[in-house]
């Protein structure tokens, strides 16, 4: 009973003891955190309910009605349809591809590892690097591709046709992030257990079976991540639009980052606008990860 | 010879074939770039694909005109900066929430988890407007500082300490090792491949980091390589051999440090980077 007691007044007084030292070890995270991630969220929160001068100053607040306003106006509806258009282009095709690449890739033959250093090397690529390089594929006048395909390729150019220019950003977007793919679905498919396709093969399941009954089944958790990870990219995307096309023509690509923060910003004077649009791409998200997660999980084979 | 003809010796030839042309799709535009920046200005429409005129002009006016030296120092300085901050403060709060009792941990933990659900872009705006407050715009300050912890490089190294066995942490205290003794000389070794994926993995983003430099530097002297690159292709739109030639200059030492730490970047880039 008394050893008990004590045992329990002990545990009670380690609880505590251990207190200020765990608070040291955390406080510099716990500022950065706070300074950079919490109060500019909570800050956004509040400045979005607010209309302001052009310099940034006199915010006087307009109500909280301010967010379904900006929710419904136009610019918002068409950034968010060029935003989710974008990812709808990126996603798939890219996802599809980088599987392709690993599965390529997932055989021990003679110059395996050049052909995946070269499949990996597009991660090296910052978003300005890849852009750029784009571009001057791009540009009519430097026109290795223009002349290719001529047609609006060769004038006004692929960027700057209001019917191709989300498609060419695009195309630079998922030549960017097939490095980054093929390199987490590869590690995926080096962990699937080598018995359960000798299993398969042994039930008589050709390859196409094995690829579509094991191998896609058993990459469910990492094509998850993967689509998480690609899909808040695409949402996020700014550099590509501010150095391929400028949000244009006509606002085509005007994304919701880049109606925020793009030089063709019309709200960008407007600190209770941007913050508004700014705290609705947070909700997007946040709505997005929930789904997607929820979604997929319950098609999602997590082993055991 | 006889292997050559039969089904799996034809299958291997379709997927050498299938390598061969991935291979050539995806190094055709690194390659196109680098056959612009080794060409004179005035020679950049002949030959798009085949090196000719071959010279080094191009890529010395680029780093003239871009000051690609001051932003590749500030790069540099900004990302290692940032990089040792990061692996520092990971293993500190790691430490706290993987070996230490205190009240409210389960709160704190949730709160760190919930600041992963914040999108960067989200919070530019009053960043933005802290450090002009602080007075640290066009400064090394002002680029490093907001990213000087992450809560995924908590998780990240939290999830390496959680697997230690328990006796571990006994028997250091019977040697008479104290938290810090115990942090310096048995978590951290033991840790060490996850602590080199996050390094490489906190390099990577701080360099690639496009939208925040390009939003707090004004001044030329305080641009990276990202926010650098842009003045210049803005700058230089009517010369597109100059812009390719700084991007090729950009692009080149972060290929190299891939090549070098490619290990460390699969351990990264799987571990749940979902911060991208």
């Amino acid at each position: 009973m008394t050893t008990a007691a004590t045992a329990a007044t002990a545990a009670r007084r380690r609880r505590w003891r251990d207190a200020p030292f765990a608070l040291a070890l955390l406080t510099p995270s716990l500022v950065i955190l706070g300074a950079f991630v919490l109060y500019p969220l909570a800050r956004a929160f509040w400045l979005g309910h607010q209309r302001c001068d052009p310099t940034g100053a006199n915010c006087r607040s307009n109500g909280w009605d301010q967010y379904i306003d900006v929710f419904r106006s136009e610019e918002f509806q068409q950034a968010l349809g060029v935003t989710v258009r974008f990812s709808l282009l990126t996603v798939p095709v890219g996802l599809a591809l980088g599987v392709a690449l690993a599965v390529l890739a997932d055989k021990q033959i003679r110059g395996m590892s050049l052909f995946r250093t070269v499949f990996s090397s597009t991660v090296a690529t910052s978003v300005a690097v890849a852009s750029l390089m784009w571009f001057f594929l791009l540009n009519p006048s430097v026109g290795v591709l223009a002349e290719w395909i001529g047609g609006v390729a060769k004038s006004p150019g692929l960027l700057r046709d209001e019917g191709t220019a989300l498609w060419a950003v695009a195309i630079s977007s998922i030549w960017a992030n097939l490095g980054f793919t093929f390199i987490v679905v590869t590690a995926g498919l080096q962990s699937i257990p080598a018995d359960l396709y000798e299993s398969a093969y042994v039930d008589g399941a050709d390859g196409w079976m094995r690829f579509s009954n094991v191998t896609i089944p058993m990459l469910g958790p990492t094509l998850l991540f993967v689509g998480v990870v690609l899909t808040s990219r695409a949402f996020q995307s700014y550099g590509e639009f501010d150095l391929l096309t400028g949000g244009g023509p006509n606002g085509s690509t005007t994304s919701l980052t880049y109606l925020v923060y793009g030089n063709n910003s019309v709200i960008k004077s407007n600190s209770g606008l941007q913050a508004a649009v700014a705290v609705l791409l947070f909700g997007v998200l946040l709505a997005l990860s929930v789904l997607q997660i929820r979604g997929v999980e319950r098609r999602v084979h997590y082993g055991d | 010879m006889a292997t050559s003809t039969s089904p799996r010796g034809w299958r291997l030839v379709g997927r050498y074939a299938l390598l061969i042309s991935m291979t050539v799709l995806i190094l055709f535009p690194i390659w196109v770039m680098l056959v612009g920046a080794f060409k004179p200005g005035n020679k950049v429409l002949q030959d798009p694909l085949l090196p000719t005129n071959v010279t080094l002009d191009t890529l010395r006016q680029a780093w003239r005109d871009g000051n690609l030296g001051r932003s590749l120092v500030n790069s540099t300085v900004v990302a290692v900066i940032v990089t040792v901050a990061q692996v520092v403060t990971a293993v500190l709060s790691a430490y706290a929430f993987a070996f230490l009792k205190f009240p409210g941990r389960t709160l704190v933990f949730g709160v760190f988890l919930a600041t992963l659900l914040v999108p960067f872009e989200a919070t530019v705006v009053v960043n933005r407007s802290t450090v002009q407050d602080l007075g640290w715009l066009n400064s090394y300050q002002g680029l490093a500082v907001p990213f000087l912890a992450t809560a995924f490089g908590t998780f990240l190294v939290r999830q390496v300490f959680l697997t230690l066995p328990k006796d571990l942490r006994e028997a250091a205290r019977m040697d008479g090792l104290g938290h810090l003794g115990f942090l310096r000389e048995v978590a951290v070794p033991l840790a060490r491949p996850t602590l080199g994926a996050l390094a490489l993995f906190s390099f990577l983003s701080t360099w690639n980091q496009y939208l925040w430099p390009t939003t707090i530097s004004t001044e030329d002297d305080w641009n990276t390589v990202q926010s650098g690159l842009r003045v210049l292709s803005q700058a230089q739109i009517d010369k597109p051999n100059l812009v390719i030639a700084g991007t090729v200059i950009v692009a080149l030492p972060i290929f190299l440090v891939l090549l070098i730490f490619q290990r460390q970047l699969v351990r990264g880039l799987t571990a749940g980077a979902v911060k991208g």
